[in-house]
Formats: C-alpha cells, structure tokens, sequence
C-alpha cells in the first residue's frame, strides 16, 4: 500500500488491515513518522518520538504475528503534551516545566500502551490546557491544516487540545488523546473536522495528567471517525486507584454500541442555545441535525436549560480558582524552570513571573483572588451553587430525554491572532461545551457540515453519566447522516 | 467591583509572581473586565443551594494505609534544578 493510502485510513481500517497482514505495524508507523515531518508546518507536535514509535511497532507485529494482538496493537496515536510520558520531554506547552521528563507515565498513556498502540508523540497545546486556540504555547501556536478557500490567512485549530485534532485532521497521527476541561476535546474536534469525546467525569484517570481544574478536567479520546473514538476510549477508561475521583464502574465494550439503533431515543433540544450572534448557518445544521435523528426513528423534544448562560461566568471561577491552586506547585524547587533571586521568595516570583505566559498568569491571578480572604463566599461558593443548579437543569432536562443535541460552538475556526484582545471573547467559543463539564456529563462532537466559507461545523450530542454508548450511538447515526467526507487544505500523504 | 493597582499588587504577592510597576495598571483594567463579566452571577438565586465541588461520588475512598509507591529517590531528583546529597537544594532561607 502506498504511504498515502495508509494515512487515510481510519482506526477501525487499520486496525482490519494489520489483522489481516496487509501491511505491518512497523509499515504503518514509518509512513506516520514520514507524516509527522511533513505536518511539521502546523506546528502540532512538541516533542515527535519516531524512534519510539517504530519500537513500539516491531513489538505489536511480533504479537500480531503470533496470532495475539492486543486491541489497539500497531495503532500510531500522538499524546497531547499534558500527559506525562516517562522518560520523554512533558511540558504542557508551558516554559516552566523546562527539561521535565517524567519518572513515571500517566494511567491513560500506560493503559494505551498496553493495549498495543504506538506513539507517534507529544502533541502542542494551549499552555496548561488554558486556551481555546492553541496559541498561547510556549512552543508556538498550531495551525489549522483547514484553511478558508482563497485565503491564505492561517486558522487556529481551536484548543486546548489543537495539536493532537490538527494532527488527526491532517492524517499526522491515526488517532490522538486530548482533555477537555471547559471543551478542550470538542471544540478543536469541531474546528478541524474531526470527532472528539469528553467522557463521564470519572471515566479516565487523571492520574499523571498535568493539572488545570481536577473537578473539570476530563481526559478523553479524539479520532476519525465515532466509531474510532469509541475504540480508543474502551482502552483509555476504567478504574484506577490512584485516581480518588475515578469511578469504580465496569467499562463497556462501546464499539458493540455503534448498532445504528435509536429509534424512539428522545432527543432533546435546549432553547437557551438559540445565542445572540450564533450565526445562522450553525441554526440550520443544528435543525438539520434533528431531522436526521428523526428520520433515523428517535423524537426531538424542545426542553429547557434555564441556566445555560451562567455557565460560563461559573466555569471561570471554579476553573481559575483550582488552577490557582493546582500551579501553586511550579515553585522552581522539584521540576522544570528556576530563576535565581535574592533569596527564596525572590526565586518564587522571579521563576513564576519568566515560565507563566500571560493567559496562564491571568487566570493564576483571578483565582487567587476569588479564593482571598472576604472574596471566597461571593465568587467561589456562588459560583459553585449556580455549579448545582446546573447540574440540577440536566438532571431534569434527562427525566424527558435521552441525550441533547447542540451545536459544538457558535463559530467556525477564525484566524490566528483574531479574538486576542479581549479575552472574554475568546471564553465565549466554549459556551455550548462548558455545561457538560461542570456536570461531569459524556459530551461528543462530530463533524456535520461546513460554514459558507468551506470550514467544518461540529453538532455536540450530551448524554447522561455514564452512559457514553448511547452518546456514541447517537452520534454514529448523525455521522452516517451527514456524510461528512470533506478534507483540509493540508494533509499528508495528499498532493500539495 | 474593579479592582485597583494596590489589590492587583497584593494579588500577585499571594500567588507568587513577580509584576512590575507598568504592568499593575493595564492587568488591573483586565481582571477587573473579567470579574465584572462574572458578576453577571448575582442575578441568580442560590439560596439555600449547596455548593458542588465535583460531579464525582460525594465520599472519597478509602485504602489500607501501607506503603504502595516510593525508593525512586534519584529518579525524583533528576529533575530538581538543583540537588545535593539526596535533597532538593534552594537558596539560604535562615541566616
């Protein structure tokens, strides 16, 4: 098979084609390597690990060749760069995790791992997963590899995670890991035409995953195709120990789920997600996307979030105040950057002050002041109540539906550089992918159509906790519908 | 309720990081943008609401209390910006 052929096949293909030996793991990973360095320009990748990568492969065909493949045995993945990876570079796209190479390897990446799949590498990312553009990194801002037709201005891939949708979207990595703390997974899925999972609160480990707000942060899969996603997150899920928030629940076998079954599912749609300035494109693709699902036998029901708008205003608190917390540990003492000072104190602030870009120092700052000394009943346990009821409009929105159809955000991929001066213009792309995270909820967003100007559009389908297989049933259907068969401007292995 | 370059000062003194004069005024406009974008929060009520902290299980579990990690000394160490003798090392704290 030509390199190019292999790059565009799916995870569930690929996986096929190494079952039945028409190619090898090592075959595979070789022409990714290749793709990786073409790529190169999106700036997707921090660190590339392609010698890894072909180990790695030799190891799953010597058990591909004696008949014992593990499920993901062969399968190139790129680890977004919050995961930490023993004995490779991990920065979180921040200057202040300097050289750290990790003594140990998060649950996520190990259980990968285990599985058979290969990494491909570390993938860039907002710094400290605080962004919804990757391009706040350290290590320079991700291109899109979709650009609008006869404009040469480069897009952002959306973020946090932009490097490992980038890199699924332009045929660099078969399938890659994100987190999605306010949207992180789903809103560069729907940025970059690709399908991105935020599953159940609890259902991967946050174990080695490098810290943004622990109550939101929610590793999870990003791939091709709904089926590749569900593939990938089987391997990622289940009960680790060392994770006191990760649920003690079997793990299903969620690929049997995509069975293309949804008649009489009631599907509903919130009316509090009809925006101001949600263009009118994006209105239409949501309404089409419930004629699709009704054709497809399930009902739509209008239903009522009441408290949509407040989301947001409640995810920046709560987020910024554990992420205050949680980067009070870059001190200059154990890990990553250090600037000598006068003293102490002085090297504290002097480190923090070079390795924190301005995002992270911003939030940083609100959450330490949400959390001071007369502000911490106003802003903090507020915003923690209106958590609560947010909660509670879920709760009651899924004793009438199943699942909730929405659109992933209310734009498509705007210009790098665009949206940078006011920062509360950049919160508003995770408006629609904010809920889900605050009530822990299993979120999805595939790619379902493309904007007036040729870039993809992603619908969200929202279940109840744990019940991503009927999310992934759901979205199964929808993909099926919408035929979305479009590619970027770039991709490797295509004619340039 | 903005915030002034005083609290913006007494802020970053509390998170540890380094500002300097020119940048108090322009980060005070900032964070004083945001907070008052959040505000928006008061106009819900919440009485008599518990605050969420997590989606998950309300109680944490427990394990036996025995050793289950450790002896990894040096491969900690390894990425200390500065180590001596076993230990991390930072500059003198005590005269």
């Amino acid at each position: 098979m030509s390199d190019s052929a292999l790059l565009a096949l799916n995870l569930a293909e690929a996986r096929d084609g190494l079952a039945h030996k028409m190619f090898s793991a090592r075959e595979l990973a070789a022409a990714y390597n290749d793709a990786v360095t073409e790529a190169s320009p999106l700036n997707a990748y921090i660190t590339p690990t392609p010698e890894r990568a072909l180990a790695m492969a030799d190891t799953a065909d010597q058990r591909l060749a004696h008949g014992e493949a593990l499920p993901l045995d062969g399968i190139p993945v790129a680890v977004k760069d919050v995961f930490c990876t023993k004995d490779i570079l991990t920065t979180a796209g921040s200057h202040i995790l300097d050289g750290f190479h990790p003594p140990y390897e998060s649950s996520v990446t190990e259980k990968l791992w285990r599985a058979g799949a290969v990494m491909l590498g570390k993938a860039n990312l907002d710094e400290f997963a605080m962004g919804s553009s990757s391009t706040t990194s350290w290590y320079g801002p991700v291109e899109n590899p979709w650009r609008r037709p006869g404009d040469n201005r480069p897009l952002v891939p959306g973020g946090s995670s932009g490097g490992s949708a980038a890199a699924v979207a332009a045929h660099a990595a078969l399938a890659a890991t994100g987190t999605d703390t306010g949207g992180s997974i789903r809103q560069p899925a729907s940025f970059c035409g690709i399908v991105g999972l935020k599953p159940t609160y609890g259902r991967c480990s946050r174990w080695g995953v490098v810290a943004y707000a622990s109550s939101l942060d929610h590793p999870g899969p990003m791939g091709r195709t709904v089926r590749d996603a569900a593939i990938l997150l089987r391997a990622m899920a289940g009960h680790d120990p060392r994770d006191s928030t990760s649920a003690p629940v079997p793990v299903p076998d969620f690929e049997a789920a995509l069975d293309g079954d949804i008649k009489g599912l009631r599907v509903g749609l919130p009316r509090e997600y009809r925006v101001d300035g949600m263009p009118r494109e994006i209105e239409a693709l949501w309404q089409q996307g419930g004629e699709w699902l009704r054709a497809a036998g399930a009902e739509p029901v209008d239903i009522s979030l009441p408290m949509t708008k407040y989301a947001l205003p409640a995810y920046y608190i709560v987020a910024l105040a554990e992420a205050s917390s949680n980067l009070a540990r870059y001190d200059g003492v154990r890990f990553g950057l250090r600037v000598e000072g006068d003293g102490l104190e002085d090297m504290y602030e002097l480190t923090r002050a070079a390795g924190f870009g301005g995002e992270v120092r911003r939030r940083v700052l609100i959450g330490t002041y949400v959390l001071s000394a007369g502000y911490y009943e106003a802003y903090y346990l507020k915003a923690q109540r209106v958590r609560a009821l947010i909660g509670r409009d879920f709760a009651t929105a899924f004793e009438r539906v199943d699942c909730i159809l929405t659109p992933t955000t209310p734009s498509a991929a705007f210009p790098i550089g665009e949206k940078s001066g006011d920062p509360i213009e950049m919160y508003l792309n995770d408006v629609f992918t904010v809920p889900a995270n605050l009530a822990g909820l299993p979120a999805i967003s595939v790619p379902a159509g493309l904007s007036s100007d040729g870039l993809p559009l992603g619908l969200q389908i929202t279940g109840r906790a744990f019940d991503e297989e009927t999310v992934l049933r759901v979205a199964e259907v929808l993909e099926r519908a919408a035929q979305f068969r479009h590619l970027p401007g770039f991709f490797a292995g295509g004619d340039r | 309720m903005p915030l002034d370059k005083a609290t913006v000062a007494h802020i970053a003194t509390l998170a540890r990081i380094r500002l300097s004069e020119s940048e108090l005024e322009p980060l005070a406009e900032e964070l004083s943008h945001i907070l008052t974008w959040v505000e928006q929060l008061n106009e819900v009520d919440t009485t008599g609401v518990t605050p969420m902290a997590s989606a998950a299980a309300a109680s944490l579990p427990l394990r036996d209390d025995t050793v289950s990690d450790g002896g990894c000394r040096d491969a900690i160490l390894g990425n200390a910006p500065s180590a001596a003798r076993g230990f991390f090392t930072v500059p003198k704290v005590v005269e």
